[in-house]
């Protein structure tokens, strides 16, 4: 029997010993490798939903049958992207080329070293981007992605009960009165425990002048008046009801449902549900509804709207750095940006396509949505986003139920930020 | 004492045959246990033992902290228990170094809400499979027209992917869902506290009890009709036919399933993931252990690792006392299956 056991143990010993040697992180050496280097490459994205990028690369392809490039489709739900990116930067995969980020990653990616600096040789030309999504790309100073397409909350509202689109955040609780008259919920967003409940507080923490972190994405600000004054006007938009009880349950699809039933004045939500609101059989408001930016606090200047979108970011541990830059370039291109647009209703990051007037007749929220955009705030850039995101989304979800004060609820954001960075 | 007795009482040992030279490969003869178990060990070693090694292994290094100069992330260095008082005393590292209580929205203050919802999980959900598993048991243990039929509908909920059915709750108790729908109700179903958890406990105990009752069905038959005719013949009544002969005998068969059932519910993972997100209440009414790990490896794994190797040992015992000392042993269960049979 000892013998037995004995063996047993050599023979998982023997099975232990070339595993336990993985693991480290990247390093420097890799930054400086492979940037003249040029061959096949691989891009990596989420579910190509709208087949833009097949129809790009076959484009980029017969331009550069020597450099050609392989696209590899993740799954379309971003932990899943975010976790596989991170098991093949881990495993330094040189088969992952370039990926396309999530703004909120960038950071925490060129934090860990994986993410090649896009200075001297790799610099990309970012002149007539739009700066707030040139900033998501940027991480202490460096620009670590190309900004690749944008996103931006908008109000929809229904403009056969409310003419003129509310400016301020006080006129539009003001118009509530409008839909108590016709037996419908005034305003709801996101307000369910997910991404989306950041993406809707940290809106009303900036629109209010307040902000969550410090420009080195680590010092929490967020224990402010101004801050505070943001989470509290949703607050007490939940408490007398100008924002139905039931949306604390809404993620997008739920308010853009009720948005389309009819049940809801005001809606916070993305541009996607423009061209649905106006073509879905179940819609009810398919003409009776139009676009605005967020409201502001003072009339003046909209508000701080959430930016969405994603970043296209080379790999340093890529073979060929130097077709990787030219691909990421090829993405910013005139052409390219103008084709996601019009091939999947993405919203470019070059400022010129909001004025294209061809682009604009067929898609008239453009203006809207370059207003929105160049009003809006990247969420927090920040190394340590995921636990940011889950000390605002469990404090601010507990102040908008009323088992917290929102004092309270920004004191320990605030501890919660800082925990994260002092570990 | 009686044991020194009968050891000198023992007749004396019998000559031991010749050692012979065992061969490796000479199977005749016993030799080749090794190199035919060998596979399977490595095999287990590999895909289970390597884990829970490493994994041990990674929950006393520190998470990588970030250097302040380059903005960078290095590596965290040995980190002795800390990762474990993290979870266990909810304690986080303070700003100046120290440690300090983990404030609301760190996942360190969440450690023993996720344990008690856990736990409340198991109990309250395996408590009520075992009472309608036994009775959906008896039912289909009858012998009636169309039990066939019967079986195979009750099986239909477990037979379906727990994403789906996950799925297929979190629309039924939506708020403009058929739950409220049917009830008259206006209930924000997966926002309560005590709401999302009856979500929970209902949806599972709904997916799940086919499988307690199939496991305890099996149990069932092969308890010889005899004895119960016996016992009719002595005149004992139902009740006492079913406390007296039915659960003891059906006892380790229901044993077994109630073992299954409670590791199964201690992971939970899949099923509160969608149908609630881990929210309820102030937002982590829901939350299990299996959540709380994926959402710490999001933020850094030496710390996920800490916590999921509580979660093992905590699954561990519970496992070890139910096998031990509540006498659920799946091979003597299999072993008296056979019996019976026979």
């Amino acid at each position: 029997m000892p013998k037995r056991r004995k063996l047993a143990m050599v023979a998982a010993l023997a099975a232990l010993t070339p595993l336990a040697a993985c693991g480290g992180g990247g390093g420097s050496a890799d930054q400086g490798a492979n940037l003249d280097s040029r061959g096949p490459i691989t891009y990596v994205q989420g579910k190509d939903n709208s087949n833009v990028i097949r129809p790009a690369i076959a484009k980029w392809n017969k331009a550069h049958p020597k450099e050609k490039v392989t696209f590899k489709e993740q799954s379309d739900q971003a932990d899943q992207q975010h976790d596989d990116l991170v098991q093949h930067f881990q495993a330094k995969d040189a088969g992952y080329d370039v990926v396309d980020v999530d703004v909120v990653w960038t950071a925490e990616f060129a934090a860990k070293g994986w993410l090649q600096p896009l200075k001297d040789k790799m610099a990309v030309n970012t002149d007539g981007l739009l700066p707030a999504t040139v900033k998501t790309a940027t991480y202490n100073g460096t620009l670590y992605a190309a900004p690749q397409a944008s996103d931006s909350g908008l109000l929809y509202y229904r403009k056969d009960l409310v003419p003129n689109p509310p400016k301020t955040w006080d006129e539009m609780m003001a118009d509530c009165k409008i839909a108590k008259a016709h037996d419908m919920g005034c305003y709801a967003g996101q307000f369910a425990k997910y991404e989306g409940l950041t993406c809707n507080i940290t809106e009303a923490i900036n629109t209010n002048g307040g902000s969550v972190v410090g420009d080195d994405g680590v010092t929490p600000t967020v224990d402010s008046d101004e801050a505070a004054a943001g989470l509290q006007r949703l607050v007490d938009a939940f408490k007398d009801g100008n924002i139905p009880k039931q949306a604390i349950t809404y993620q997008e699809e739920q308010g853009r449902q009720a948005f389309e039933a009819g049940k809801l004045l005001f809606l916070r939500n993305w541009p996607y549900v423009y061209k649905l609101a106006k073509t879905d059989g179940s819609s009810v408001v398919k003409d009776k509804f139009g676009i605005a930016p967020l409201p502001g606090v003072s009339g003046h200047v909209p508000g701080a709207a959430t930016l969405g979108g994603h970043n296209a970011a080379i790999s340093v541990y890529s073979d060929h750095k130097a077709t990787a830059h030219d691909f990421l370039e090829f993405l910013e291109s005139q052409w390219f940006q103008k084709f996601e647009l019009t091939q999947g209703s993405l919203a470019p990051v070059r400022e010129a396509m909001y004025h294209d007037q061809s682009l604009i007749d067929q898609f008239n929220y453009l203006p809207t949505l370059l207003t929105a955009i160049q009003n809006a705030v990247p969420r927090p850039v920040s190394p340590y986003y995921p636990a940011v995101t889950k000390a605002i989304q469990d404090n601010s979800y507990a102040a908008l139920k009323g088992s917290k004060s929102v004092d309270q609820a920004m004191k320990d954001m605030s501890a919660a930020i800082k925990t994260a960075s002092s570990s | 004492m009686s044991e020194a007795a009968t050891d000198v009482q023992a007749p004396p040992e019998p000559q031991k045959p010749q050692r012979r030279r065992k061969s490796w490969f000479n199977l005749s003869e016993g030799g080749g246990v090794p190199m035919l178990v060998a596979p399977t060990l490595i095999l287990l070693a590999i895909v289970i033992g390597y884990p829970v090694v490493r994994a041990v292994i990674m929950s006393f290094q520190k998470d990588p902290g970030l250097d302040k100069a380059t903005g960078l992330f290095v590596a965290g260095g040995p980190a002795g228990f800390s990762n474990y008082t993290h979870w266990l005393l909810a304690q986080c590292v303070a700003a100046g170094g120290g440690t300090t209580t983990c404030p609301a929205g760190n996942l360190g203050s969440q450690f023993w809400t996720a344990m008690f919802n856990t736990v409340f999980f198991t109990v309250v959900e395996v408590a009520i499979e075992i009472v309608l598993g036994l009775w959906f048991a008896m039912i289909m243990h009858r012998k009636f027209h169309g039990r066939g039929l019967l079986r195979a509908a009750v099986l239909i909920p477990w037979a379906i992917p727990t994403a789906v059915t996950a799925k297929l709750w979190y629309f039924i108790f939506a708020y403009d869902g058929i739950a409220n729908h049917i009830l008259h109700t206006h209930i924000l179903w997966t926002a309560g506290a005590w709401s999302s958890r009856f979500a929970i406990i209902f949806a599972d105990v709904w997916k799940t009890t086919p499988f307690m009752a199939l496991l305890i069905l099996a149990g069932l038959q092969i308890i010889p009709d005899d004895v119960y005719e016996a016992a009719k013949v002595d005149g004992a009544s139902a009740w006492q036919r079913f406390v007296q002969i039915t659960l003891p005998l059906v006892r380790p068969a229901l044993m077994v399933a109630v073992l299954f059932r409670v590791l199964d519910v201690l992971r939970i993972y899949d099923l509160p993931a969608i149908l609630t997100n881990g929210g309820g209440g102030s937002g982590d009414a829901t939350t299990t252990l299996s959540i709380l790990v994926i959402d710490q490896i999001r933020q850094g794994f030496n710390s996920a690792a800490a916590l999921s190797t509580i979660t093992f040992v905590f699954i561990f015992l519970v496992a070890f006392v139910f096998v031990k000392f509540l006498g659920a042993n799946v091979i003597e269960t299999q072993e008296a299956e056979r019996k019976g049979a026979n």
